[in-house]
C-alpha cells in the first residue's frame, strides 16, 4: 500500500510539473511584463537594462527554473487588476468555489447512489423509467440555462431564494464560509443545484448501468445460491463492485465540476474562482489566469490522487500489485 | 434407501419476446440419500437449467411451467421465496462452473465463507463460524487456512478457488450438492484432483451429488446413476456402469462411441452427425430423429415414452417395445 501511494504521488508530481510548464508558457506568451511595469515613457536603453536586470534575457529554462522556485514559495506573480499577489487573490476566492463544489458533490452523492441503485434493482418500475427519461433531459440542458430557469422560478416568480451573491459569510481563520448561516445556505442552494444538474443524471445512469452489469455476474448468482438475503446481495456483494468504476469516473468528474463553476458562478454572481477567472479573461490579467490554471490543476491532481487511494483501499487487486 | 430428491415431469419455459421456448420437456429423475447422479448431454440439452431449477434460480425470463421438485417431501417448485432462500446454500449447496468468476473479487474468503453460516444460523458467534470455516478449508486440503481466510480470491489459483467453493458448499452440512460442470474450467490435472475430492467428501459427509457435466469419463468415475439428456428431455437413465458399458438409446451410443478412447489410433474420431436442434426448432416426434442412424417412420411423428431397455435401463426410443 505504501509503495502504491509513493508511486501515485510521484505520478501526481509529474503532472503538476507539466501543468507548470503550460502555465509558464502562457505567462511567457501573453503580455509584456516590462510594459506593465514601466509604462510607455521609458527609453529603449533603459528597457534593455531592466530586461537584463529582471532576467528576461536569460534562456527559457533559467526563467522556468525561477518561475518554478517562485511558485513553490507561493509566488505566482502579481495580479495586474488587483495589484496584489495572484496567490493571495486565489486563496481569497477559493473558499467560495470549494464550498459550492462541496455542497453540489454531496448533493450528487446523496441523491445518485440511492436513485442509481434503485433503478438498477427495479429496472422496470415507474420511478426507474421516469429517472431514465428525465436524466436524459437533465444532461441535455446546459448549466447556464438551468441556472437562469432556477433564478426565474425561485427568485423572480416565487421570491423564495436570493438570486446572487453568497449572503452572510463568517470568517474562520482565512476561510470565509457561508455554510454556518441560514442566509448563506439560502444563497448556496440554487448555485449548487445548478452545478449538479449535469453530473447528477450522469451519475444516476452510471451507477445504474454498472450495478446492472454486476447483478448479471456469476458471483452474484452464486451469492443468491448461497441463500443470502436481498439486502446482503445488493448492498454488500453488488454495491461494492459497482463502486469501483464509479469512483474512478467520479474523481475525474469532480474536476470537471470545478470547471463548470465558471458558468454557474457567472450566472449567480458567485464571488469564487470561476467568476474571478471570467473577469481576469476580460481584463487580460495574465498572472491571475496562470495562477488560476496552476491552482485548479493542483486541486484536480490532488483530488484524483486521493480518489485513486480510496480506490486502492476498496479494490484488493490494486493493493497487491502496488505492494510488489 | 430413502429418496432425497425427486424431479417429476419438470417443464421449464423461457418467456422470450418472440414467444415461449421450452427448455426442458418433462424431465424426471430420482436421487436417493447419499447417492451420486450424473446428468449428461451436449451443451444446450437443458442440464444446467434443470440443476438451477431445483433451487429456483433459473435466469430471468425462464420459469418452471409445470412439474415437481420434491426435496425430502417438500415441493420446491411451490415453496415461498423465503423458504427457498433458507434451503439454498443450507440444505442444498451449489458448485458453479468457473471458479474464477464465482467468488466475489472484493470480499475476503473469510467473509464469503462465514456469511453463509451467519445467514442460516443467525445466532452463531463469529468465533464459531470462523472455526467451522477453518475446519472445512482443512477438509478440502487448503494449506495454512488461518492465513487464507484473510485473503482475496485473486490470491488463489483456479484449482484452489474451486476447493474453496467446495468448502463453502460443505459449511452447513447440506444433504445435496448440485455441481454444474465443476471441472470444465480447470486444467486436466486439476480436474481429476477436484473430482476425487468431491467424491471423497460426498462419501464421508453422506451427501447426495447431482453432477451436471458433458464429460462421460468423469460421470463414469464418480456416479452410481446417470441420466442422459437430449434437447430438453431425458432419453436414457439407469446405472452408470450399465449405461456406459451397454448404452441403449442411439444418442447414448453415439456419445459413448465419440469418446476418444473408443477409437483406434490413427483413425478419425467418431462423431454423431448433425447438430442438436435449438430450442426453437425441435423436430416433431423423437427430437433425435434427424441425427439417428436407426430412424423409422414412427420416430418422425410420435415422441417415444420411457421404456425398459435390455439391461434394466429406462430408454426413450421406439426401437424397444413399450413396457406395460
Amino acid at each position: 500500500m505504501i509503495a502504491f501511494m509513493i508511486r501515485r504521488i510521484t505520478q501526481a508530481l509529474i503532472v503538476i510539473i507539466i501543468i507548470s510548464i503550460i502555465g509558464f508558457a502562457i505567462k511567457q506568451s501573453v503580455g509584456d511584463p516590462l510594459r506593465e511595469l514601466l509604462g510607455i515613457s521609458v527609453s529603449a536603453e533603459e528597457r534593455e537594462e531592466f530586461r537584463e536586470k529582471l532576467g528576461l534575457n536569460d534562456p527559457w529554462y533559467v526563467q522556468y527554473g525561477r518561475f518554478l522556485s517562485d511558485a513553490t514559495h507561493g509566488d505566482l506573480g502579481t495580479s495586474m487588476f488587483y495589484k496584489r499577489p495572484a496567490t493571495e487573490v486565489i486563496l481569497e476566492k477559493a473558499p467560495a468555489t470549494l464550498e459550492l463544489v462541496l455542497v453540489s458533490s454531496i448533493l450528487i452523492i446523496v441523491l445518485s447512489v440511492p436513485l442509481g441503485v434503485f433503478s438498477a434493482i427495479r429496472p422496470n418500475s415507474l420511478l426507474s423509467r421516469f429517472l431514465m427519461g428525465s436524466s436524459i433531459v437533465g444532461v441535455s440542458i446546459p448549466v447556464f440555462l438551468t441556472a437562469i430557469m432556477l433564478v426565474y422560478i425561485f427568485s423572480i416568480k416565487l421570491g423564495w431564494l436570493p438570486s446572487y451573491g453568497r449572503g452572510d459569510v463568517v470568517m474562520i481563520g482565512g476561510w470565509g464560509t457561508g455554510l454556518l448561516t441560514l442566509d448563506g445556505w439560502k444563497h448556496i442552494l440554487m448555485p449548487s443545484v445548478a452545478l449538479s444538474s449535469i453530473m447528477l443524471p450522469l451519475f444516476i445512469r452510471l451507477i445504474r448501468s454498472e450495478m446492472m452489469e454486476v447483478l448479471e455476474s456469476e458471483y452474484i448468482k452464486y451469492a443468491w445460491a448461497k441463500g443470502l438475503t436481498h439486502k446482503r446481495v445488493w448492498f454488500i456483494h453488488a454495491f461494492k463492485n459497482t463502486l469501483l468504476p464509479v469512483i474512478t469516473v467520479g474523481g475525474v468528474q469532480l474536476g470537471v465540476t470545478i470547471a463548470f463553476t465558471i458558468l454557474t458562478e457567472t450566472v449567480f454572481q458567485w464571488q469564487g474562482l470561476g467568476f474571478m477567472f471570467m473577469e481576469a479573461v476580460e481584463r487580460s490579467d495574465a498572472p491571475l489566469l496562470v495562477a488560476y490554471l496552476m491552482f485548479v490543476g493542483i486541486v484536480m491532481v490532488g483530488v484524483n490522487t486521493i480518489v485513486d487511494m480510496i480506490y486502492g483501499l476498496i479494490n484488493p487487486t490494486i493493493r497487491i500489485s502496488g505492494g510488489k | 434407501m430413502s429418496k432425497l430428491l425427486e424431479v417429476k415431469d419438470l417443464v421449464i419455459k423461457f418467456a422470450l419476446r418472440t414467444g415461449e421456448v421450452t427448455a426442458t420437456n418433462g424431465v424426471s429423475f430420482t436421487l436417493n440419500k447419499g447417492e451420486r447422479l450424473g446428468l449428461v448431454g451436449e451443451s444446450g440439452a437443458g442440464k444446467s437449467v434443470t440443476g438451477f431449477s431445483i433451487i429456483n434460480l433459473i435466469s430471468k425470463p425462464g420459469y418452471i411451467a409445470s412439474g415437481e421438485v420434491d426435496f425430502l417431501g417438500e415441493n420446491l417448485a411451490k415453496v415461498s421465496d423465503e423458504r427457498m432462500r433458507s434451503i439454498r446454500g443450507n440444505r442444498i449447496s451449489m458448485i458453479f462452473q468457473d471458479p474464477m468468476m464465482t467468488l466475489n473479487p472484493v470480499l475476503t474468503i473469510g467473509t464469503q465463507m462465514t456469511e453463509t453460516l451467519h445467514q442460516h444460523n443467525p445466532n452463531m458467534s463469529k468465533e464459531e463460524a470462523r472455526n467451522i470455516a477453518l475446519d472445512k478449508l482443512c477438509k478440502v486440503y487448503i494449506p495454512s487456512p488461518e492465513k487464507r481466510l484473510a485473503q482475496y480470491p485473486h490470491e488463489f489459483s483456479g484449482g484452489m478457488r474451486q476447493r474453496i467453493i467446495i468448502a463453502i458448499a460443505l459449511l452447513t452440512g447440506p444433504e445435496l450438492i448440485i455441481a454444474d460442470e465443476p471441472t470444465t474450467a480447470l486444467d486436466v490435472t486439476i480436474q481429476a484432483e477436484i473430482m476425487e475430492l468431491l467424491m471423497e467428501l460426498c462419501e464421508t459427509e453422506d451427501m447426495g451429488l447431482l453432477l451436471i457435466t458433458h464429460d462421460l469419463a468423469v460421470v463414469g468415475q464418480v456416479t452410481q446413476n446417470i441420466a442422459v439428456m437430449y434437447a430438453g428431455s431425458v432419453v436414457e437413465k439407469g446405472l452408470t456402469a450399465q449405461v456406459i458399458a451397454n448404452p441403449q438409446h442411439p444418442y447414448s451410443q453415439g456419445l459413448i462411441a465419440a469418446l476418444p478412447q473408443s477409437s483406434k489410433h490413427g483413425e478419425r474420431l467418431n462423431q454423431i452427425p448433425g447438430m442438436m436442434p435449438t430450442l426453437k426448432d425441435i423436430p416433431p416426434g423423437c427430437a433425435f430423429n434427424p441425427r439417428c442412424s436407426h430412424v423409422m417412420d414412427i420416430c418422425k411423428t410420435e415422441t417415444p415414452c420411457l421404456r425398459l431397455g435390455e439391461n434394466g435401463n429406462l430408454v426413450a426410443c421406439h426401437l424397444y417395445p413399450e413396457s406395460e
